[in-house]
């Protein structure tokens, strides 16, 4: 009998010996384990032609093969299936460094991206956005900014008129007549938008954008235009950027003044981009003139204010270093895929 | 404008460096542009004595032993013809810089360096120079212009830098003058803001002059139209000898662009640098019946002036006139019938103030330009009108040209052009604006040097406004003398410390129009921005017919060109235009769109403000793949994050869409209102313009999109009771469309949640004029969960309806 068995357990193993596939083996497994065929399942029914002193000791035998044989074919299928796993794997091999495919990601414009920027500034310090006609009427354009009759900013050279009355406007500004004849102080708006002027070269577009502010309350002072535009090219440029003020016109503000930003490449020793003066002009503001104020119906005895306005393609080109307007207007994608927020 | 520092000098005792002169005008409002040193380009070329002069036999040249004292005597070979032992010539040393001419030794053509070289086998070491080649000419330096050598005088220090002998060490400030400020526009103007800047005497020039006692009978001056010109002076100068003018006139004429002619015109242009008051001279023979008479010219009058162009007025054009004809462009241009020339004695000096605003339009409208015309059109004061002739006056019996007779004529609307203006303010309100406290010292010490005649009583800060200073009129205006004066250094940053507290931010409207950007860029697309103008070229290149809708566009009265002439109506050109231009540099694919106005009026020159719409742009390109539906899932991600339902229809007359493909193009809508198309560029279009390429092209009308653009949040809960999907395939015609077979299918079956089609079939396995169509559908109940019974029906009846409406069969 036992000779038997240890047949029985050579010829299993030679059996295992030649299979490579664990699904032959689940078959193999099966012709010696199944509960009903199984060869090692018939040994057992032999049992009960044997006497009944001989049972134990064959039914003890029997459940050691049986325990062998569930050994040794739980090994035999995890070796093949690991063997498997490994040849599958080793088939499924990538070139992970194959591109995948395109899945775009656009992207805002960088004036977008710019006139988010501010807005998002300005909209903390409490300014809300107005944004007027773009064909504007000379009144709010020039007249009601205190822009005479005869002021060289008024020929037919600067402004584009698309009829004696009607003219694409030159400065989002005209924008703050609109909001203030028809809010009271206090007014803290920012108009940002498209302005056109006839002018066409390497720095100049005929159309540009502008972005305005405009503030007017009680007791604002030329020092709060500073300190408000300190915390302005401090976020746009830098924790340790500086501005500065310096004397300038603009009709409807009184005094007015260019304002600079200390060189944000150079931290103001120098360099190409501050054309070494340390300094980089940004913008024009100052304080609302008092016809402006009184054009608008607010008294200017009562309340001052002050205005600024900045060309956003400036703002981008000096941020991102873009040479030439003109590349904003072209739509190339090899450009506009460059301005990921 | 160009102001020589050594000019300067003559009015104001500058003691610092003209760096920091520089620095101080910057300071006070005038950007210095750029400063140059007159002799910038000139180095190392110091006087030079030459000891001995050997001609060099079979040659024009001659070899020199030059003393360069300090520097050494070094041997230098020298081809000109006035060389001599003896005389002293600026000598460049090795490692000098100098101008290169042409053989013509007058035409510069850059500088060069001086090397060491030998000439016919002599030795030089160094060059002796003309007076062209340091940079000179004959205004500047007189004999600078001789071919030859610069002779310099006796007493020039042997071996002394060259440049303070010949005057080569001025600098030049070129300034940029702000508007408000047309009393700076000359040289005069700029030295009382840096007097007052150093705090420095204002030394005037002087305006006396003697007349000879004599008086011109029966001349007269007539002002007609003084709307145009509210001063008119003018004055006899009679005996007058045309010569050249002295050296120091020429040269500081040469050194701010202005050439020499002769004494008479170079007086005109000297007080037009210097006071910044354009003149005339008008040779007294040829004013006819003994007068002056400015006016609007009449229509068709012709005048021909100085350049001997000719034109023709009409009544916006001023003019002076004799008894007869005219004999001047108002402030532009003399006539040529009354030009001074060699043999005139009699001169008219003309003085007079022209409104900047006529003289501008004249002078842009006849194209006629000049210094004079430029300097009106910033606006000329009374005051310089005056203190102008005068100057002129005094020139002439300075320089002896002529003798100044008691014949002077002034007619004016105001009075007196040298008064000044009492002028009151309250200080802190000024120091309220500025939000600093001036000291009162320094408010009178700042008004003081500007010549205010300041004083203070309290708060009441008074002064006399001089009467060249038109720009100054109320507190603000002397709020920014005092800060420009005093330093914006002095400006303490505060973060708006008195403001009220407000509300800030985007609005609804502007935050949707922010995500309708940040949804189209999550499609893959970049934002783009074309110019609101384009050509009506443009709109033929979409083949837009001309009496299309879009053809009514507004037309600038003064565009830069026709390309950029009318207003956009719609955007889709730009778009074709972008796409165009990327495909043509070689970028094979890519998505774009914009987000912009349309102008909209019924008059090309509309007066009143017209219409202006919003709209939204899409452009996708690519060699070849992309398709009409890669852009209706563009529009498709925009309506899913707006919760919108797009509904798209062939249009019912595709040559409204001349541009697209007609069968690949549609209108969408959006709750029955027509918002806009989609389509694929039209194959002759794509073929002409981007050849191997295909674009899909839409436009939608934001305006009217906006109003839905803002719906809130709606959660709809889960389903409680299961999904359950049935697909079926249908054998339909191919002119039936998918929407009609969708919107068969819901009207059939209430429990019919969502429809999807999953395949197109058309080809041999059916039959010809077909298409099969594979439908997902899913049904649900929000009340018990639907039995297999209860489904089979719902499929029986929508096929059924499916059957009678579109003839369809199951296959």
């Amino acid at each position: 009998m036992e000779k038997q068995i240890k047949a029985m357990r050579e010829k299993i193993e030679a059996a295992a010996a030649a299979i490579t596939d664990s699904k032959e083996m689940y078959q193999l497994r099966k012709q010696y384990l199944d509960n009903k065929a199984g060869q090692i399942s018939a040994l057992m029914k032999n049992m009960r032609d044997l006497a009944p002193e001989e049972r134990p000791a064959f039914g003890k035998i029997v459940n050691e093969l049986k325990t062998w044989a569930l050994d040794f074919f739980t090994a035999q299928d995890a070796r093949l299936k690991a063997a498997e796993l490994a040849k599958k794997n080793a088939a499924e091999q990538i070139d992970v460094t194959m591109p995948a495919p395109a899945n775009r990601c656009g992207a805002l414009h960088p004036n977008t991206l710019i006139a988010n920027e501010l807005i998002d500034i300005f909209a903390g310090m409490g300014f809300t956005i107005f944004e007027g006609p773009e064909i504007e009427n000379d009144y709010y354009n020039f007249t009601a900014l205190n822009t005479p009759k005869d002021h060289p900013a008024r020929d037919m050279q600067d402004t584009f008129y698309v009829s004696p009355e009607l003219l694409l406007r030159t400065q989002t500004s005209a924008g703050q007549i609109r909001v203030m004849e028809n809010a009271k102080p206090p007014i803290k708006i920012l108009s940002p938008g498209k302005v056109f002027r006839s002018d066409d070269d390497a720095t100049h577009s005929p159309m540009f954008s502008q972005m305005e502010g405009l503030v007017v309350d009680k007791g604002i002072t030329l020092c709060d235009l500073q300190g408000m535009l300190d915390v302005f090219a401090q976020n746009v440029f830098g924790k340790d950027v500086r501005t500065r003020l310096r004397p300038s016109y603009f009709p409807f503000t009184e005094p007015s003044v260019e304002v600079d930003v200390s060189c944000f490449e150079c931290g103001g020793k120098g360099c190409r981009l501050c054309k070494d003066t340390g300094w980089i002009e940004v913008l024009g503001a100052g304080m609302v003139n008092r016809k402006v104020l009184e054009n608008c119906g607010i008294d200017p005895d009562v309340y001052t204010g002050f205005a600024f306005g900045m060309g956003i393609e400036r703002i981008a080109m000096l941020k991102y270093g873009i040479p030439n307007i003109k590349m904003l207007f072209e739509s190339d994608v090899r450009v506009l895929s460059q301005f990921h927020e | 404008m160009i102001v020589p520092l050594s000019w300067l000098k003559e009015y104001v005792d500058i003691d610092v460096t003209p760096q920091e002169l520089e620095t101080k005008l910057f300071d006070c409002g005038f950007e210095v542009e750029t400063l140059t040193e007159l002799g910038a380009e000139i180095s190392g070329v110091v006087v030079g004595l030459v000891e001995q002069c050997e001609p060099i036999p079979e040659t024009h040249l001659s070899v020199c032993q030059v003393d360069c004292g300090e520097h050494g005597k070094f041997q230098i070979c020298c081809g000109a013809d006035n060389v001599r032992a003896g005389g002293k010539y600026p000598a460049a040393l090795v490692g000098a810089q100098v101008y290169a001419t042409a053989k013509d030794h007058v035409t510069i053509e850059g500088t060069m360096k001086i090397k060491k070289g030998k000439l016919k086998g002599f030795e030089s070491q160094g060059m002796l120079c003309s007076g062209i080649e340091i940079g000179l000419n004959e205004d500047l330096y007189p004999g600078a212009e001789y071919c030859g050598l610069l002779v310099l005088p006796d007493d020039a220090p042997v071996g002394a830098d060259i440049k303070p002998i010949v005057g080569l060490d001025d600098w030049m400030y070129d300034i940029s003058i702000t508007a408000n400020r047309p009393d700076c526009m000359s040289v005069l103007g700029i030295a009382r803001e840096v007097a007052a800047a150093l705090g420095k005497p204002l030394k005037m020039p002087a305006v006396d002059y003697k007349t000879d006692g004599t008086t011109l009978g029966g001349f007269k001056v007539t002002v007609e139209d003084a709307d145009l010109c509210p001063r008119y002076q003018a004055h006899y100068v009679r005996n007058v000898k045309i010569a050249q003018s002295p050296a120091w006139m020429r040269r500081r004429l040469a050194l701010v662009g202005i050439r020499s002619i002769s004494n008479i015109v170079d007086i005109t242009n000297y007080v037009l640098k210097e006071i910044g008051q354009p003149m005339h001279a008008f040779d007294l023979r040829q004013l006819e019946e003994k007068q002056i008479i400015v006016r609007r010219a009449k229509q068709d009058e012709t005048i021909v002036t100085l350049d001997e162009k000719e034109f023709k007025l009409n009544p916006n054009n001023l003019v002076i006139c004799d008894g007869r004809k005219p004999v001047a462009l108002a402030g532009i241009m003399g006539g040529l019938n009354s030009e001074i020339k060699d043999d005139t004695t009699d001169v008219v000096f003309e003085s007079a103030k022209f409104m900047r605003d006529n003289v501008r339009k004249t002078s842009r409208a006849l194209g006629q330009h000049s210094d004079s015309s430029q300097r009106f059109e910033k606006g000329v004061d009374e005051y310089a009108t005056q203190l102008g002739l005068k100057r002129a006056l005094h020139l002439i019996d300075e320089l002896g040209c002529g003798s100044v007779t008691d014949s002077g004529y002034a007619e004016a609307v105001s009075a007196d052009p040298a008064a000044t203006r009492p002028l009151t303010v309250s200080i802190a309100q000024i120091n309220a604006l500025l939000g600093i406290t001036v000291p009162d010292g320094e408010i009178l010490r700042i008004l003081k040097n500007l010549d205010f005649a300041p004083s203070i009583d309290g708060d009441k800060l008074s002064m006399q406004v001089p009467p060249y200073r038109e720009d100054i009129e109320n507190a603000p205006d002397i709020a920014e003398e005092l800060i420009r004066m005093y330093g914006y250094s002095h400006i303490i940053p505060t973060f708006l410390a008195a403001a009220s507290v407000t509300n800030g931010g985007r609005n609804t409207e502007q935050n949707s129009i922010l995500k309708l950007k940040r949804t189209l860029a999550a499609q893959g697309l970049y934002e783009a921005i074309h110019y609101s103008f384009y050509s009506p070229k443009d709109l033929d290149l979409l083949r837009i017919p001309q009496d299309a809708p879009q053809r009514q566009a507004i037309r600038i009265l003064n565009p830069i060109s026709e390309d950029l002439s009318i207003m956009r109506t719609m955007l889709a050109p730009s778009m074709l235009n972008a796409v165009i231009r990327n495909v043509r540099r070689g970028n094979d694919a890519g998505g774009l769109f914009e987000i912009a106005k349309t102008y909209h009026s019924a008059d090309e020159h509309p007066s009143e403000q017209p219409e202006e719409r919003e709209a939204l742009s899409i452009g996708l390109f690519d060699g070849g793949k992309i398709g009409f539906f890669d852009g209706k899932a563009v529009l498709e991600a925009l309506a899913e994050a707006f919760r919108l339902t797009f509904t798209y229809k062939k249009p019912e007359d595709p040559a409204k869409y001349p541009f697209l493909h007609p069968g690949m193009c549609a209108v969408v809508s959006l709750d029955g209102q027509e918002i806009g198309w989609i389509g694929m560029l039209a194959h002759d279009l794509t073929d002409a313009e981007v050849p191997e390429h295909a674009v899909c092209l839409a436009e939608l009308d934001l305006t009217a999109l906006r109003p839905f653009l803002s719906k809130p949040v709606a959660f709809e809960m889960l389903p409680k009771y299961p999904v359950e999907q049935r697909d079926i395939a249908l054998l339909v015609g191919e002119d039936v469309i998918c929407a009609d077979l969708e919107a068969c299918m819901k009207r059939s079956c209430k429990s019919l949640n969502r429809v999807q089609l999953f395949d197109v079939y058309k080809g041999k396995q059916i039959e010809a004029g077909k298409q099969s169509l594979a439908f997902s559908l899913w049904f649900r109940s929000d009340d018990h969960a639907l039995t297999d019974k209860e489904l089979d029906q719902f499929v029986a009846k929508i096929l059924k309806n499916l059957g009678k409406e579109f003839e369809a069969t199951q296959r």
